[in-house]
């Protein structure tokens, strides 16, 4: 798949990957609401109006009138975006039933039965990682096979199918694949996930998905279930290999911030919440006005669609005393909307920040002396696709 | 004051927020992760945790109801 063009909306300041572009804090001050053409591999360019404030954002997420932008179509060809048992193709009641068949599989008390689970796999890519070091490109042996690995876990892929299942999780991710490639992985990807649900169907595992099928399986379709698999597999994937990848970039490049999370085990939620805000790895989310609807006096027409600025709202400077632009793993958290907000809000954040205070001070305790192996202008970081992250990062210890 | 907590069950999404920041007060399903108020009156000692817990709520699912009174 060509690499989409960069959406101006998440559009980085000129040698400042972390920091939105002056043009979206221009955007943030301006009394109307813009419109700007957002490209899109699927749509071609659309107009969309653009939400780079955070009152704005959070009040239009819990808006029922807003609806997602992307609807499941049983007549447009399959993709990773347009799939039933996605839980983003959804919108009023119909995604309610289906939110309420997985919310019991992430409830606080059930992330923290995986806790265990995640340690495991975290020890085990620290032992990979001093395996190859030292020297060792972070991001291929940490920061991407962790949250791999947890689905892994909760899907039920056994372990003699994990070295496959994580290769073509990294397809999925790869910008310098091919459009062929891409398509191929998919079907790939969809024929592994059918496999995995018949065999929950035989004998439901003792995991998410397994319990799933055990619990509401008379309610879902083959189709609905492989899609519920790859909605967890990318949601659950993506988003969290980002944050581990541009939250360890970050705090190698501060090494007093590093400190505080390495050192500091009372420190580290409000820490990776602080991360959490300033990456903003899932830059946008875009949605469509079922109805003609007042932002500030302004309105959005219905038809018209909607795109929220997840960076933008995250650094609006009227959301807290102090820099929001420096990272300050110490301040209070801000308030963000890293997850969304209303009734999308992110299933499985419970889940991301379980892993992210595990991984992160684990990494740093048992590596005191990582640091960079390579001039921080020359860090590979990803900024044209719809998940922010670093592509890869030359460490050594 | 009196601090009365109220449960909008219908809007929860399952966050898990409330349960973080007020577990005294609040808990979830199992089946489905939806609130359960575990204390609608909760002791004064808690007010602080509950209000965070409502301000953090993504769905507005939390109402609360403060009067003066003994």
């Amino acid at each position: 798949m060509p690499d989409p063009k960069v959406l101006p909306f998440a559009a980085r300041a000129a040698g400042c990957p972390f920091t939105p572009a002056p043009e979206l804090y221009a955007m943030q001050k301006d009394e109307e609401l813009p419109r700007i053409g957002v490209p899109s591999p699927i749509l071609d360019e659309f107009e969309a109006v653009a939400i780079t404030r955070y009152e704005d954002a959070r009040a239009l997420l819990s808006d029922e009138r807003l609806r997602m932008g992307f609807v499941f179509d049983p007549d447009a060809p399959r993709s990773m975006l347009n799939q039933p048992g996605n839980l983003l193709n959804y919108n009023g009641a119909d995604h309610t039933r289906l939110r309420r068949m997985l919310t019991g599989a992430f409830t606080v008390k059930r992330v923290r039965a995986l806790q265990p689970t995640i340690e495991k796999i975290v020890a085990s890519r620290l032992d990979a990682l001093e395996a190859a070091g030292p020297g060792a490109d972070l991001i291929s042996t940490f920061c991407t096979p962790i949250p791999t690995l947890v689905i892994c876990e909760l899907l039920g892929v056994p372990y003699e199918h994990r070295e496959d299942f994580q290769r073509r999780a990294q397809v999925g991710l790869d910008v310098n694949a091919t459009r062929e490639e891409h398509i191929r992985n998919l079907m790939e990807m969809d024929a592994y996930m059918g496999e995995l649900v018949a065999a929950h169907r035989r004998s439901p595992g003792d995991n998410l998905l397994g319990a799933v099928v055990r619990e509401h399986g008379d309610q879902l379709n083959e189709d609905e279930l492989v899609g519920i698999g790859n909605m967890l597999l990318v949601a659950g994937h993506e988003t969290t290999a980002s944050m581990l990848s541009a939250g360890s970039t970050l705090l190698l490049q501060h090494p007093d911030q590093l400190a505080v999370v390495r050192d500091e085990p009372e420190a580290v939620d409000g820490a990776i919440e602080e991360l959490l805000r300033y990456i903003s790895p899932a830059i946008t989310m875009p949605r469509e006005a079922a109805e003609d609807i007042e932002v500030r006096g302004r309105t959005i027409k219905q038809g018209e669609r909607v795109v929220l600025s997840v960076l933008a709202a995250n650094r609006d400077h009227t959301l807290a005393d102090g820099d929001l632009d420096t990272l300050d793993v110490r301040r209070t958290p801000p308030p963000h909307v890293v997850f969304g907000y209303g009734a999308h809000q992110c299933l499985g954040q419970q889940l991301a920040r379980a892993e992210l205070r595990t991984a992160l001070p684990a990494l740093f305790r048992r590596f005191p002396t990582l640091r960079l192996a390579a001039p921080q202008e020359e860090i590979d970081y990803r900024t044209t696709t719809l998940v922010f992250s670093v592509n890869a990062l030359p460490v050594t210890w | 004051m009196v601090l009365r907590v109220e449960i909008d069950e219908p809007r929860c999404v399952a966050a898990g927020h409330c349960v973080t920041a007020a577990p005294e007060v609040f808990d979830q399903r199992d089946s489905d992760g939806v609130v359960v108020l575990l204390d609608a009156a909760p002791p004064a000692g808690e007010r602080e945790r509950v209000r965070e817990a409502a301000l953090l709520c993504p769905a507005a699912a939390i109402l609360l109801h403060e009067r003066d009174g003994a």
